[in-house]
């Protein structure tokens, strides 16, 4: 495999393995209310920037990030209470629009609270690029390939092997049955969107140290998220992880091969035929509507 | 004739007319005729999404791209190969039209989020194009448009252009309504309900939703050509996906399913960042705010909420 | 007198003269309004922010001092976050509404680009703070700008190569339009200097892995040099890489990232980088006689002091703005717009934080190359490249 292809994969799949934990957060809420919540791009920005600031209060690395992440849970718990939850029964659009809403007036808040620069994390475990083929990968990349199969493999544990992420599986099938066995499925909407925004922070702080972090990045982390989530099949865990990676090394290929101002439009094109082909993504139910 | 008033479709266009005669009163200065202007380019974008989105049932967040197209349609032809503005204008609506006839096709047999995802892409394609091949289009800073011109003379000053988008408004609306309340809208709306349903009784669902596609591309496209004309500039941003959330957001904010909600809508959401301006950082906040707790509270957008509410008062 | 009519008596000298100016302040209560447009929020706020800022800053501090020609500054701003068309509603703002005297703003080059037309129709003085040469090449009328142009950020630095034996250099930019205008003028201008392009490659301006893009480069056995045509974090990023793969050939940065943000942010990797920049950045380390040293300084100490942020080349420019507006509007004598507007083109040897202005009628951004210094990062800091 030659060395330059190597470095071309390194990047995608880095790059694939954040786009994939975005889109699970869009998944994971997704199964538990229908709802798309535009605002998840927004949790990886405030993962990473809570974390910066912790580090200039002088915490230590690990314990910054975990504060982080306990700050994202917390404004993911309180948009699904204070918005999500009063909207229920609105239509498709209106509460695409709330969670727009809501990630205007998260960013707004961003640029207040932090300011308008772009800041940096230090790398996990320091910044000498490890030569592999003749391409060479930083430590951190694998950091996030890690820590996301860790991820990974944490959640599949909690929803097939708990009965409150069984409890949640069941609310996605059918939610009136859920109800019917005593599931509250406010409260799994509750866990759901909290879930969603301690993977956003995870996956912020995650790839802040190779990718910066700043009040805006969310807008298109939350749109790659969304359309590897699409391109995986909308709902599916193992399709949003196989979306966001197919998503991230489609982009790095065709950069390295075809053109690298043209990458996106090739990566939304590649969406738009998968759809088109397979109208319920790659690993997408083939959804029977019942009249 | 006070009950032909009183029906929504001549009262509210009678309405309508009215308010636009009688806005210049309040317009005083070039700045403000120029808000009203964009609010009324907005709400003829804001009137075919409406179709599509509100009656239809699809959903488009792509559709700032074909304003934009439609814009860097005119301009280019006009300032690239020389052609009059008024031959250019409406040659670049029909190319776009003629566009999201081929692309709506493929498209609009997805649903609900996937159509979401494809619309989305769609527009992102479209302003990276535009914002690549800086040879025709200038780049992302942009290329300069020249004033609409008729046999030499040029369509200047804020007044003329309000009378002529005031006019073109008044023809959108009533073109909608008509639509609307028409076989073909009535197939619309039973879409809406069940498509399944729909296709039982004879309707041929994906033809009519093209019909809307297209309408609504068509409208968009004429509209930003106009607003490059009047602008005098253009630029990929136009395009963009935060312009595309834009004009949903108008059209769901004003209530969907209407007509004259979707004119609401535009002239709220395009008048409320110039009254947000005073808050200086504070803006986005209170913008995102507003949009959040006035979807929450309303819902249906706010002039089926406000309707409703009439409606309950004057039954009591 | 005893001590009481003295007390009386002063009190009515007092009173007379409370009057006195009291009618002098009525006279000239009418503040002088500068108007605004800047890129605070939006994809352009790592501009607009610090321009914000500075303007706001100098304006209370020029009242404090009594303001100019007797009467108040009055800031109107408003927030176009980089939009082109947001910034024409504004200005339209600004100018029928507002009723400015003056208009500084405009922080990127598509949002002045668009209100040209306006300003140049309502005849007032505008003066831009972006950097790309077509703003004032050819010269409009009404338009004045502060930054130095990327065309002669571009020119600098081959003079630089040449100084260094170099003749074959690779482009890396950005596709944003401070990226994509700079590459342009640079690519207009290498003949000019012997300079040959042997490598051209482009990254999004959201990107964040620019290996793919540097290993082409590296791969070019041609490349002497790379320079890289960018603004944001994408230049932070291409450092970094270009150091993880390991390439060792003199890198270029534009002065788009003239600030100690960059620095920060591409942290080791940014050592040996140069870049034309403004004296601002190495204010501390300037030689006592150099002309600029006091205006930069000062600048930084009191722009660090009220908002514990680094300074950064884009607040000087709005420094530069309002300093020269001020100055044309005191030796015109008045606010009214022509005349103010010749005093700016009559303008010589104005020491700012961008260099020394010499406005004209044909030379509307009044800058020389030798406004641009060629700073190497050292250690984490900026040294001057002799």
């Amino acid at each position: 495999m030659s060395a330059q292809l190597l470095q071309f994969l390194f990047a995608g799949l880095t790059a694939g393995a954040i786009y994939a934990l975005v889109a699970l957060g869009f998944s994971i809420i997704y199964n538990a209310s229908q709802v798309i919540n535009f605002a998840q791009g927004e949790f990886v920005m405030i993962g990473g920037m809570a974390t910066v600031s912790f580090l200039h209060l002088g915490m230590p690395l690990p314990l910054a990030a975990l504060a982080a992440v306990a700050a994202t849970t917390l404004v993911a718990l309180a948009l699904d209470k204070l918005a999500v939850e009063r909207a229920r029964g609105a239509s498709v659009v209106t509460l695409i629009i709330i969670t727009i809403g809501a990630s205007i007036l998260l960013r707004g808040l961003a640029s207040l609270v932090w300011d308008k620069n772009i800041h940096a994390l230090p790398a996990f475990t320091g910044d000498k690029p490890i030569a592999l083929g003749g391409a060479t990968l930083l430590p951190q990349s694998l950091w996030v390939l890690g820590v996301s199969l860790a991820i990974l493999a944490a959640l599949w544990w909690f929803f097939n092997r708990t009965l409150h992420g069984k409890a949640m599986l069941a609310t996605a099938h059918n939610p009136l049955a859920a109800r019917l066995v005593g599931i509250s499925v406010r409260r799994v909407l509750l866990v759901s969107f909290g879930l969603s925004g301690a993977l956003g922070a995870l996956a912020g702080i995650l790839v802040a140290p190779i990718t910066f972090t700043a009040w805006d990045i969310g807008v298109m982390l939350g749109l790659k998220g969304f359309a590897a989530a699409i391109l995986g099949g909308l709902g599916s865990g193992p399709g949003a992880v196989l979306g966001g990676l197919v998503l991230g090394l489609v982009e790095a290929l065709a950069a390295g091969y075809v053109s690298s101002a043209y990458k996106d439009v090739f990566a939304f094109l590649i969406i738009l035929a998968v759809l088109v082909l397979m109208p319920g993504g790659l690993l997408g139910r083939r959804a029977a509507e019942r009249v | 004739m006070l009950a032909r008033l009183g029906a929504a479709r001549t009262g509210g266009l009678v309405a309508l007319a009215l308010a636009l005669a009688l806005l210049p009163l309040v317009l005083v200065n070039r700045y403000l005729y120029d808000v009203a202007i964009l609010v009324g380019l907005n709400a003829i974008v804001c009137v075919g999404l409406n179709l599509l989105i509100g009656y239809a049932g699809q959903i488009s967040l792509g559709h700032a791209g074909f304003f934009a197209l439609g814009g860097y349609g005119s301009a280019i032809l006009a300032v690239r190969y020389g052609w009059p503005t008024l031959a250019a204008l409406p040659v670049s609506v029909c190319g776009v039209t003629l566009l999201a006839f081929l692309v709506g096709r493929p498209i609009l047999r997805l649903k609900g989020h996937y159509l979401a995802m494809a619309t989305l892409g769609l527009g992102v394609i479209i302003t990276v194009v535009l914002t690549t091949e800086d040879r025709f289009t200038g780049g992302p800073d942009g290329m300069s448009v020249p004033p609409l011109a008729l046999l030499g003379r040029a369509l200047g000053g804020e007044r003329a252009w309000y009378w002529l988008v005031g006019a073109l408004l008044i023809a959108c609306v009533w073109l909608a309504l008509n639509l609307v309340e028409s076989p073909r809208g009535r197939a619309l709306r039973a879409l809406h309900g069940s498509e399944v349903a729909a296709e039982m009784i004879g309707i041929d669902s994906a033809r009519h939703k093209l019909a809307v596609f297209v309408l609504s591309a068509g409208l968009a496209a004429a509209a930003g050509a106009l607003t490059a004309h009047y602008s005098g500039f253009i630029t990929p941003s136009q395009g963009g996906f935060l312009r595309s959330i834009e004009l949903v957001t108008m059209v769901v904010f004003g209530g969907m399913a209407s007509i004259f909600g979707a004119v609401v809508g535009a002239a709220v959401l395009t008048t409320l960042p110039q009254l947000l301006t005073t808050l200086k950082d504070y803006e986005m906040v209170v913008f995102g705010a507003v949009m959040m707790f006035t979807m929450i509270f309303m819902p249906r957008g706010i002039v089926p909420t406000v309707a409703a509410l009439f409606k309950r008062r004057t039954r009591q | 007198m005893n001590f009481r009519s003295s007390i009386a008596v002063l009190g009515r000298i007092v009173s007379v003269a409370a009057l006195a100016f009291a009618a002098h302040a009525q006279a000239q209560k009418e503040p002088i309004k500068i108007g605004a447009f800047l890129s605070v929020t939006g994809p352009a706020a790592f501009l607009g922010d610090p321009e914000q800022k500075t303007l706001e800053l100098y304006v209370e501090k020029i009242n404090a001092g009594g303001g100019v020609l007797g009467r108040r500054l009055k800031l109107i701003s408003y927030d176009s976050a980089g939009d082109a068309e947001k910034a024409r509603t504004f200005v339209k703002r600004l100018i029928d509404e507002d009723k400015v005297d003056a208009i500084v703003g405009g922080s990127t080059t598509g949002e002045t680009m668009a209100v040209i037309p306006l300003v140049e129709q309502a005849q007032v003085p505008f003066i831009s703070l972006a950097g790309a040469v077509v703003i004032v090449e050819p010269v409009k009328k009404w338009v004045f700008k502060t930054p130095a142009t990327d065309r002669m950020a571009c020119e600098k630095i081959f003079q630089d190569l040449n100084a260094r034996k170099i003749s074959k250099i690779g482009l890396i930019s950005g596709s944003g339009a401070f990226d994509k205008s700079m590459r342009a003028q640079c690519i207009a201008v290498a003949p000019k200097y012997g300079i040959e392009i042997v490598g051209d490659e482009t990254y999004g301006a959201q990107d964040t892995d620019m290996t793919a893009q540097l290993t082409k480069l590296r791969q070019n056995t041609q490349v002497q040099a790379v320079l890289n045509c960018g603004f944001g974090a994408g230049p932070a990023i291409v450092t970094k890489n270009f150091r993880q793969i390991g390439m060792s050939v003199p890198l270029y940065q534009s002065h788009g990232v003239a600030s100690k943000e960059f620095i920060k942010l591409a942290g080791d990797a940014a050592n040996g980088v140069r870049l034309p920049a403004a004296a601002l950045l190495v204010a501390d380390t300037l030689p006592a006689n150099d002309p600029q040293k006091h205006v930069v300084l000062s600048y930084t100490h009191e722009y660090e002091a009220r908002y514990h942020q680094d300074v950064s080349t884009f607040g000087g420019h709005a420094y530069d703005g309002l300093m020269l507006i001020t100055q044309a509007m005191k030796n015109a004598g008045t606010t009214d717009d022509a005349k103010v507007r010749d005093a700016l083109e009559q303008i010589h040897g104005f020491m700012g934080i961008d260099g020394e202005f010499n406005f004209s009628p044909t030379d509307h951004m009044g800058l020389s190359l030798g406004a641009f210094r060629m700073l190497e990062i050292q250690n984490g800091n900026w040294t001057l490249v002799k």
